[in-house]
């Protein structure tokens, strides 16, 4: 029989300067309450904090808080078995929901000195570092689409996107990235 | 032609760089830095365009975006016509092409200039009381003609070939307006560190200094060096944003203000893989309005001959354009200011006669006109001009000690005519902000009172006019609008400037013999009404200054009566008996000067007007062929056509073969939804109407959502994954309000409950593998699960690996046979569909479309909610009360079921329609009445919800609801159609395997 493991393909992305679609990767969706948050994160070697809009992100795995009783939990693609199993472990017992969203979304990479007003093109969010500061991440729009926006550095951003948004999002940041001066 | 009328030296133009031009065909010659305007003065061209309605010659008015006379089309190809520009606006390049508007045959002979003649009979509200009756005439005859015959430009009729941008962004201090006031208020904000926005609609900074013969000199001692210096630091600032040719023309809640920037209209080639113009929306912790003021025309009849212009405009003409509008000039004011225009245009070589109503014009400015040797008439009103394309003569009148025109009369020959009734502040966008505008006495004009947005003025436009002050007044406002924004101020902030009240000079119209002018006294110039209407309309009844703006259309023209709403407001004021501010303004409305649509839709053009959703399969079908739907935002199949098939062969094609083989289906597009924890079974029982307490793990049941009026809601197949997890699905339209419904409960009804919902629909993708075939062909791809009917029953579920991917199994079925639906993580969707596909192909396989899908599950009587359900349908109507739990304390829309006339007998009920003719297939949507005879009007007793042909019946189908249905059984109704009335027989719902043998195979 054949083994289609290796057969994964995701959506359409298009190619423009500032933007590069990065890997597919391992994606939870954990809802539950601080101590659900607490264990799972120490779990995942994370730091744990209540701070809203705020990623933690260490050795290749990163929580972003999206809600009080929600976080979206990522790592590398070959992580799966290995993070499911160390979450299971820590939760047991506690009320919680863990869904896997690997496939629901994929991941974008915008980066340079003008990766915060090429976003503006379609995101009304305000990227002075003051404003949204390393580390932030936030579920906002892109255009018409919602996204996940994270900065992972002064100059780069790391967007997650629904799968069948993501020609769109591509898309419109390629239109919008002709504007930029080089 | 030459250009005459250009000074030998001096302005802001480049002399060094021709730009040639045409102007109606004609070839003329400017130079780089000039308007369209200027250049057309300076080729003596004063006619530039016909009035609205009387198609009267007109010129240029003004140097500004407020101009209403010289409005134009410019033409770069077919496509790119834009109309309506206004001519003082369109920078001058090289080869551009434009046209004057509203004329027929040409600008100097125009035959709707009749309407001047006419107009005894065309006064204001003509319309409203001529073209009553017949009341058809005025959709058919009236209304045509006369938009033909008025109107301004004509829209272009091919698809606008330029791009356009939308962005974003954030500052400390946006300052509108960039003359000394804005300038001096971004400085003073940026020196305390504040991320500023500078705008300005002109392509230059410094506002009103640009029309002075030295730019800054008026500031004050080492002004010049300000304003350079300003300039230079505001540019070097990354701190600062500065955007010329861009207009702030909204002021949207919450200090969110729109920008429009034009980027390209100015350029002879213009780079069409760029923008034409960027839409910004500026979100500003504090603003600063610097918007100046607009000089006032004054009324007297004949003020529109071409050669009229404002005072300002033609100092600003002369001094930065090098334009000298006419030799003979008469300077009509009720103003000082207007001074500064005669003695710059004297000191050109023209001469001047200036004219002036006040009694005792004693000013500075007044003695030096006089030491200068000018001609200066005080106590002095206008009561005609002379001229037919171009003004010729001024006819004066002395004024008596009443202000009555009773003394002895003049005429003056002349070639332009200046007038000034003094400066209006723009108050525009503060008004827009919902701030409250206070009448000054002492300045006869509104100014900006108390904003609930954080936003203040600066210069001119609250009233501070002179250079100095208007300097500093912007400074104090930078200054405190940096601070506001949670800044550290640390230099001392002045205070803002009084406001300045001399010189200033009521508006409205100069005194007349007899009190009414002669001939027409414009007001509005660009919609053509006068004195004459305003007072008629007085007389007539109106009182509110609102209902005489749509009476007499005043400064309801496309620049919004810039220039006249305040002499339309005086002239009412007088008639009425009342003070200006007693009867008060009419609003402000956005946009300030016009903005294209172009813009406002930004990058949502064409493939990205809408995001267009494809499931991963999708560049399959397409390469199969595949005809698409639009679903929500989502591509489906329609059908797959082989060789050119229509969509009627394809589809019996398709039907057939999974009636007798197996079909392929691309389900991915129904929404999922993952309910899971420990009361998910509890979540569940409240929110749907049927029971899941005994849904046992590993089992699917088909689930209805109810809104809590009773009607249902959504439906779809929910799988138990587990003890506190449930897959459910929901219709393809439907994902993200069920979703959003089902939130809305869990945390405003039953926030108790342990149980978290998460959107799953573009995790998985879903594959229906449909036909008595089904089974064998998964076979040979399952090995983890027993895919038999005793272990895998109908509505079974099971979890497994299909090809080695990981996969959620449904047995399950939407079209009456044995069918599986096939979950996979989306990445992988299209290897499972392929490797179905490819096993498959020995039995026949057949990929099939949505229209297929409605087929059969229509031959099975199974509903689609939203086609055969339309928001007033129960469960019962739809005849599936099996699916209630029984047993259940309450669900969403339970009580409301209960309701008397929910049980009524006569509620629309779902049932089949047989036609008499086989092969009529009715129309969707069509009404059902009872009488074979029946004409309209008469009752319906209900419509067509579904219908199609059956190839596997052979015949047509239809489901339809009808009052009282299920009781009609066996009943002929009929279907009126424009062919007269089609028989129908009511059967039941389900045409096809009625007791479900096939589905459970």
């Amino acid at each position: 029989m054949r083994d289609l493991s290796a057969a994964r393909q995701g959506p359409y992305i298009a190619a423009s300067p500032l933007v590069r679609p990065l890997p597919p990767a391992t994606r939870l969706l954990l809802r539950g309450n601080s101590e659900v948050m607490a264990a799972a994160l120490g779990a995942l070697g994370l730091e744990f904090a209540e701070t809203a809009c705020r990623a933690a992100s260490a050795s290749g795995r990163s929580a972003l808080w999206l809600g009080p009783d929600e976080r979206l939990l990522l790592a590398p693609q070959g992580a799966f078995s290995e993070v499911f199993e160390l979450l299971r472990a820590a939760l047991a017992g506690r009320p919680h929901s863990l869904v896997d969203v690997s496939h629901r979304q994929c991941a974008l990479e915008v980066s340079g000195p003008q990766a915060g007003l090429l976003l503006n093109c379609g995101c009304p969010l305000d990227f002075d570092p003051a404003a949204f500061p390393v580390g932030m991440c936030t579920r906002t729009v892109l255009g018409k689409a919602e996204i996940v926006l994270w900065r992972t550095a002064e100059h780069r951003f790391h967007l997650e996107v629904w799968r069948s948004f993501a020609p769109y999002v591509s898309k419109v940041l390629a239109l919008a990235a002709r504007e930029l001066t080089p | 032609m030459s250009q005459g009328l250009r000074t030998a030296s001096g302005g802001r133009i480049n002399r060094a760089r021709p730009v040639r031009f045409t102007f109606d065909g004609r070839e003329l010659r400017g130079f780089e830095g000039d308007t369209l305007a200027s250049a057309l003065l300076a080729n003596g061209v004063h006619l530039v365009g016909r009035s609205f309605k009387y198609h009267r010659p007109r010129g240029v008015l003004t140097a500004g975006s407020e101009e209403p006379n010289a409005v134009v089309a410019v033409r770069r190809d077919a496509a790119r016509v834009t109309p309506n520009l206004r001519a003082t606006e369109v920078e001058l390049y090289e080869g551009l092409e434009a046209h004057s508007q509203n004329r027929w045959p040409s600008l100097e002979l125009d035959a709707g200039a009749i309407n001047g003649l006419l107009s005894p009979f065309i006064p204001a509200g003509f319309y409203y009381k001529t073209f009553m009756w017949p009341r058809r005439a005025w959709q058919r005859l009236y209304e045509p003609r006369i938009r033909a015959a008025a109107g301004l430009g004509l829209a272009p009729e091919h698809p606008d070939p330029d791009s356009y941008s939308n962005r974003f962004a954030h500052c400390d201090v946006l300052v509108v307006g960039a003359g000394p006031a804005g300038l001096a208020a971004a400085q003073s904000a940026a020196a305390s560190g504040a991320r500023v926005m500078l705008c300005d609609e002109q392509p230059e900074l410094g506002g009103s200094l640009l029309g002075e013969a030295d730019p800054g000199a008026s500031l004050g001692e080492s002004g010049r060096e300000w304003l350079a210096g300003t300039i230079r630091g505001l540019l070097a600032n990354p701190r600062v944003t500065v955007l010329t040719r861009t207009t702030a023309f909204g002021y949207f809640p919450h200090n969110l203000i729109g920008l429009e920037q034009r980027l390209s209209d100015h350029l002879a080639q213009p780079d069409l893989k760029q923008p034409r113009e960027r839409q910004w929306q500026v979100r500003a912790r504090q603003v600063v309005l610097a918007t100046g003021a607009i000089e006032r025309p004054l009324v007297f009849p004949g003020n529109d001959r071409p050669g009229v212009m404002l005072a300002g405009a033609v100092r600003t003409y002369l001094n930065r354009y090098g334009v000298l509008a006419g030799e003979r000039a008469v300077l009509i004011t009720t103003h000082d200011e207007a001074y500064r225009s005669a003695l710059d245009l004297r000191r050109a070589g023209a001469t001047v006669t200036i004219v002036d109503a006040r009694d005792g014009a004693s000013s500075e400015l007044a003695e030096a006109a006089r030491r200068e040797g000018l001609t200066v008439h005080t106590a002095t009103t206008v009561i005609g001009t002379r001229g037919r394309l171009r003004v010729k003569s001024v006819q004066i009148q002395k004024l008596d000690a009443h202000g009555q025109a009773r003394g002895a009369t003049e005429r003056i020959d002349c070639d332009l005519v200046l007038m000034s009734g003094g400066y209006t502040p723009s108050v525009h966008l503060f008004s827009q902000s919902r701030g409250k505008l206070a009448w000054s006495e002492g300045l006869q004009a509104f100014l900006p009172a108390e904003s609930p947005e954080r936003v203040r003025c600066a210069g001119a436009c609250r009233g501070v006019f002179s250079a100095a002050a208007v300097r500093s007044d912007g400074e104090s406002a930078g200054a405190q609008a940096a601070r506001d924004s949670g800044l550290t101020v640390n230099t001392v902030i002045g205070e803002p400037q009084p406001v300045q009240s001399s010189g200033a000079a009521a508006p409205g119209d100069l005194p007349q013999p007899g009190g009414e002018p002669a001939a027409k006294a414009f007001v509005d110039w660009q919609n053509d009404v006068t004195s004459r209407d305003l007072l008629l309309a007085a007389r007539e009844g109106f009182r509110s200054i609102e209902h005489v703006k749509r009476y007499t259309t005043t400064g309801m023209a496309t620049d919004q009566g810039k220039t006249s709403n305040l002499n339309a407001l005086a002239i009412v004021a007088r008639q009425l008996g009342k003070s200006i501010p007693e009867v008060g303004l009419t609003t402000f409305r956005m946009p300030y000067t016009p903005v294209t649509f172009g813009s406002f839709a930004g990058y949502s053009r064409g493939e990205l007007f809408d995001p267009i959703r494809t499931t991963p399969i999708h560049d399959w079908a397409a390469r199969q062929g595949a005809v698409f739907e639009d679903v929500g935002l989502w591509k489906r199949a329609r059908y797959f056509p082989r060789n050119g098939e229509s969509l009627h062969a394809a589809v019996a094609r398709e039907c057939q073969a999974v009636r007798s083989g197996c079909g392929l289906f691309d389900a991915s597009t129904l929404g999922k939804i993952e309910v899971v924890g420990k009361d998910a079974v509890t979540f569940m029982e409240r929110l749907y109407v049927n029971g899941w307490t005994n849904l046992a793990v590993g089992r699917c049941r088909y689930g209805i959502l109810l809104r809590d009026d009773g009607f249902i809601y959504d439906d779809g197949v929910v799988a138990r994954i587990a003890e506190d997890r449930f897959h459910v699905t929901t219709t393809t339209g439907g994902a993200a309000r069920v979703l959003a419904m089902m939130e809305d409960y869990l945390q405003t009804e039953w926030p108790d409950l342990s149980v978290w919902l998460s959107s799953t629909s573009e995790q998985w993708s879903v594959i229906a593998l449909q036909g008595p075939r089904a089974r064998q062909v998964l076979e040979a791809l399952v090995q983890d699960v027993d895919l038999s009917a005793a272990a895998l029953p109908h509505m079974g579920a099971a979890t497994g690996r299909i090809c080695g991917i990981p996969m959620r199994l449904f047995r399950v079925s939407f079209t009456g046979e044995l069918g599986f639906e096939i979950n996979v993580p989306a990445d992988y969707g299209l290897a499972v569909w392929e490797a179905i596909h490819a096993a498959g192909e020995p039995h026949g396989i057949t990929p099939y479309g949505t229209e297929t899908m409605h087929v059969l599950r229509a031959e099975k009587g199974f509903v689609i909610v939203g086609q055969d359900t339309d928001g007033t349908v129960t469960p019962d109507d739809a005849g599936l009360t099996w699916a209630i739990g029984k047993q259940k304390p309450d669900f969403v829309g339970k009580r409301a079921l209960e309701r008397p006339a929910m049980h009524s007998p006569e509620r629309k009920q779902l049932v089949g329609l047989l036609t008499a003719q086989p092969h009529v297939v009715l129309t969707e949507g069509a009404q059902i009445v009872l009488d074979a005879r029946a004409t309209p009007p008469t009752l319906p007793i209900g419509h067509v919800t579904s219908s199609y042909y059956s190839a596997t019946l052979g015949r047509s189908i239809a489901l339809a609801l009808v009052r009282a249905g299920r009781s009609r059984m066996g009943q002929t109704l009929y279907v009126p159609m424009p062919g007269g009335n089609l028989a129908v027989q009511v059967t039941s719902p389900v045409f096809y395997d009625p007791k479900g043998s096939r589905l459970n195979a």
